[in-house]
């Protein structure tokens, strides 16, 4: 192979070599860590919610006239709500899954101040909770009717029963989680409550919580001022019945206001805005990064066929066929490509390092540098490869000519 | 000399337009990419009240949990308790000093046919008003005594002003707000604090308040409360009254303090009041009471997201791959024309001067790259609030600042780039080239 004399030749005139290699090498340490961290993001955006999102929707009650009776409010809007044909069930929550609002209490195994214990997410619903949000009984039972008490704004009591999911077991018990089941525990210190059912999975209303999927249900309906329903439709009728419940919440009682209405859908939309966002605009900056690279490989590259037009010239007549130029072209790339891609692996890594240290981030895959290395090498030949043709098509004549 | 080096930059630009062209975008896209971010960071970690920022100090108490299970810190709680709110307020030590916290109510227009609807409010003291430089339309802020004698008393926003009276003014009409008539007092003229740094606990860059009431009004009819309440045990008792009374964080406290002396006296006094707190068995941990100003307090909650300073580092390595494009495609450039620097050299100019022309020509090239870039800063701008949402809309603004900052930022990138090709240029011997051909 040729690899010797291009390596001398390429060394005569490094600058411009070292330029593209470390262009090479900072486009893939940006690059790199920036898939890394839209990987992260999509891996957190994949997470379910445990409940049947495209068909659940939520809207929110608010009473505001002196006449306004909550209790009897609440009671007329779930028969009323659970009665509309296309609806499956519909329940009154406190909070919604992914919706950034909600309630978290400290749970322990043992009564007592300063007993350490998991802090788990609770949503306040009745028996109707599993059937509209499609939740999966594992163990255990539901509510039954007569569980489910009414809970003011500032009351301190917790009914004494509780649903929780697999993971708030698994943290509470993580020897044997199905023990929990029938077990008693203590919320707010020292109020008694026993496990009666374990679901298989939920999560809490906050996306970015280390303990996203601890949850727990308790049976109770609120009386909150404002309130919160979750309804479940049947598949494909959630679009048309939006704009039916609006209605029917809105004209049956006028000492209410009726607000927030919006699909579960909607919901995971805006809780993972930001995650999206994030993707998109790394994205972005990826292929323009790898636009901005191949370029100037493309522009220097042209510009170094141009300078050395005479000499292509003259291999040309001294024999050296189309082939042996435009492989020397590509070779030149491929040896200033591999430098930036072996300098590239260690910046990637360290910045890696940095961004670890700095923001919390995961480590990036170890696939990824690999990958990263071939593809850059790719680009680069695809780059040069313009530039390396237009090369070997120089005619053995221009070693003749003076100018 | 200057316009007969401008005038040879021009046309060694107009003699290779693809190579040009080329350096003009590369950066041109680098400004666009890092400019965006610049500006969100710039914005996201502004002073929202510069004129008094180092007066206002906001307070944290540590009443919290001897046993800290999530805060390993042992931070003070970012809020603070009913109790010691009002014992605060009672003492009035500072110059001026509010505790405040965000309701949702809902608004009755009087008009026929208009809908209820739900505004937020913030719920505060008179003093409230001349701390925070709010600047009125129509009227003022209540007196203090309205706050003792809760008396419903509303201070509005334009927008609501607006949408309920049609902006005329309002001062003196009566205004229902969850079934109660409030007596308008004041109308605030645009007040957009970005960070919102009043209450950063729902959100630095949300919305300001939509309407302001007295807190005690909040208190006294048990008005929902709109943000985080953090309790660390649970209230003796139940109802409202209990509540109030527990060790519930719920409350952000302000204080002015106008000098250091005042600041000291200030920590004297809280640190005195733990002390005498912790005698009736409340303040179970060490004393750690704090005082922030303004910017410090942004700090410690740490408004500027993480995500924006992850994407700033990354515009930044950005921007270092297109200037490294520019220096290749510079050297390049310049070693293309040895011909021509020797030629000059030999007719005599000096190095300095063609250092001169090379670096004129460099920042032309900086300064097409800088306009460009601004133009794509925009665009990018908009990217970010179109991805966000509305949300963000305070954050995108381009001001004058950064205008110039990246027309700076391009020269200076573009003359940097251009110095080791420049460098390499001046360093051809006169007429070495001249004797090939």
């Amino acid at each position: 192979m040729e690899i010797g004399p291009i390596w001398r030749a390429m060394m005569r005139n490094k600058t411009g070599a070292i330029l593209i290699a470390l262009q090479i090498a900072v486009t893939m340490a940006i690059m790199v860590n920036a898939i890394s961290i839209m990987q992260e993001r999509g891996r957190m955006m994949a997470r379910p919610t445990g409940i049947d999102e495209h068909n659940i929707f939520s809207i929110s009650s608010v009473g505001f006239a002196e006449d306004f009776n909550e209790r009897v409010t609440i009671e007329e809007d779930l028969a009323a709500l659970r009665a509309m044909p296309g609806v499956v069930n519909a329940i009154q929550s406190n909070s919604v899954p992914l919706s950034g609002g909600g309630w978290s209490m400290g749970v322990q195994t043992e009564p007592g101040e300063g007993i350490d214990g998991p802090s788990v997410a609770v949503y306040m619903v009745d028996e109707h909770a599993l059937d509209t949000l499609g939740l999966n009984l594992v163990r255990g039972e539901n509510f039954s009717a007569t569980d489910i008490g009414w809970r003011g704004l500032s009351d301190t009591d917790w009914p004494d029963k509780a649903i929780i999911t697999r993971a708030t077991a698994q943290a509470l018990y993580p020897d044997d989680p199905d023990s929990a089941l029938g077990s008693a525990l203590y919320v707010s210190n020292d109020k008694p409550f026993t496990v009666i059912g374990i679901i298989e999975q939920m999560q809490a209303p906050w996306n970015g919580w280390e303990g996203v999927e601890r949850v727990m249900l308790t049976p109770s309906h609120t009386l909150f001022k404002g309130t919160r329903y979750i309804i479940r439709t049947e598949p494909g009728m959630r679009d048309a019945l939006m704009p039916q419940v609006e209605k029917l919440l809105a004209e049956s009682n006028k000492s209410r206001i009726v607000r927030s209405m919006r699909t579960m859908d909607e919901t995971r939309e805006r809780s993972y805005r930001g995650d999206a966002a994030m993707i998109k605009i790394l994205t972005f900056t990826i292929v323009l990064l790898i636009a901005i690279t191949s370029l100037g490989i493309v522009g220097l590259a042209s510009f170094s066929v141009n300078r050395r037009t005479k000499q292509i010239g003259t291999r040309r007549a001294l024999g050296a066929s189309k082939v042996a130029i435009l492989r020397y072209f590509m070779t030149e790339n491929f040896l200033i490509s591999l430098v930036g891609v072996l300098i590239g692996a260690a910046l990637t890594v360290g910045l890696n390092i940095v961004m670890i240290e700095a923001f919390s981030l995961t480590r990036i895959a170890w696939y990824l540098v690999p990958v990263a290395m071939l593809m850059l090498l790719a680009v680069g030949q695809a780059a040069v490869f313009g530039p390396a043709k237009r090369a070997s098509s120089v005619p053995p004549a221009v070693a003749t000519r003076t100018v | 000399m200057f316009s007969y080096y401008l005038k040879l930059g021009w046309l060694s630009i107009r003699r290779n337009p693809l190579l040009s062209a080329l350096m003009v975008a590369a950066i041109a896209v680098g400004i666009g990419a890092s400019m965006t971010i610049i500006t969100v960071n710039y914005v996201m970690s502004g002073n929202p009240i510069p004129q008094k920022s180092d007066q206002l100090y906001y307070v944290q108490l540590d009443s919290w949990d001897p046993i800290d299970h999530d805060n390993e810190g042992f931070e003070p709680p970012d809020q603070m308790t009913y109790l010691d709110a009002m014992a605060l307020m009672k003492a009035g030590k500072a110059y001026r000093q509010i505790a405040s916290n965000r309701s949702s109510l809902v608004l009755e227009p009087q008009g026929e046919g208009e809908r209820p609807f739900s505004v937020t409010s913030r719920n505060t003291w008179a003093d409230f008003f001349p701390m925070f430089d709010l600047p009125f339309l129509h009227g003022s802020g209540w007196d203090d005594s309205a706050d003792n004698n809760l008396d419903k008393v509303v201070v509005l926003s334009k927008e609501i002003n607006e949408r309920v009276f049609g902006g005329e003014n309002s001062v003196g009409r009566s205004l229902r707000l969850n079934g109660m008539d409030f007596q308008v007092v004041g109308v605030v003229d645009k007040y957009l604090p970005v960070p919102r740094f009043y209450d950063v606990t729902t959100g630095a860059f949300d919305e300001p308040a939509e309407v302001y009431i007295p807190f005690n009004i909040g208190v006294e009819y048990e008005f929902s409360r709109n943000g985080n309440t953090s309790c660390w045990k649970a209230p003796d008792g139940d109802g409202f009254e209990a509540f109030l009374n527990s060790e519930c964080v719920w409350i952000q406290f302000w204080a002015e303090l106008r000098n250091d002396e005042e600041k000291q006296d200030y920590m004297a006094f809280l640190n005195a009041y733990t002390q005498q707190q912790k005698e009736m068995g409340r303040f179970p941990r060490p004393l750690n009471n704090r005082l922030s100003n303004v910017m410090e307090w942004m700090e410690i909650e740490e408004v500027v997201e993480d995500d924006a300073q992850v994407m700033l580092g990354l515009s930044l390595l950005f921007l270092v791959v297109c200037l490294l494009n520019t220096i290749g495609l510079l050297l390049a450039k310049f070693l293309g024309k040895s011909g021509d620097i020797s030629l000059r050299r030999a007719l005599g100019a000096s190095r300095g001067s063609l250092f001169v022309q090379h670096m004129i020509e460099s920042g032309m090239i900086g300064l097409a790259g800088g306009v460009l870039g601004i133009g794509l800063t925009w665009l990018g701008l908009r990217g970010i609030k179109m991805l966000f949402g509305e949300f963000v809309e305070n954050l995108v603004g381009l001001d004058w600042v950064m205008i110039l900052t990246a027309i700076g930022l391009a020269i200076v990138s573009a003359l940097l780039a251009g110095l080791y090709p420049t460098w390499r240029a001046c360093r051809i011997a006169p007429a070495s080239q001249l004797k090939i051909q």
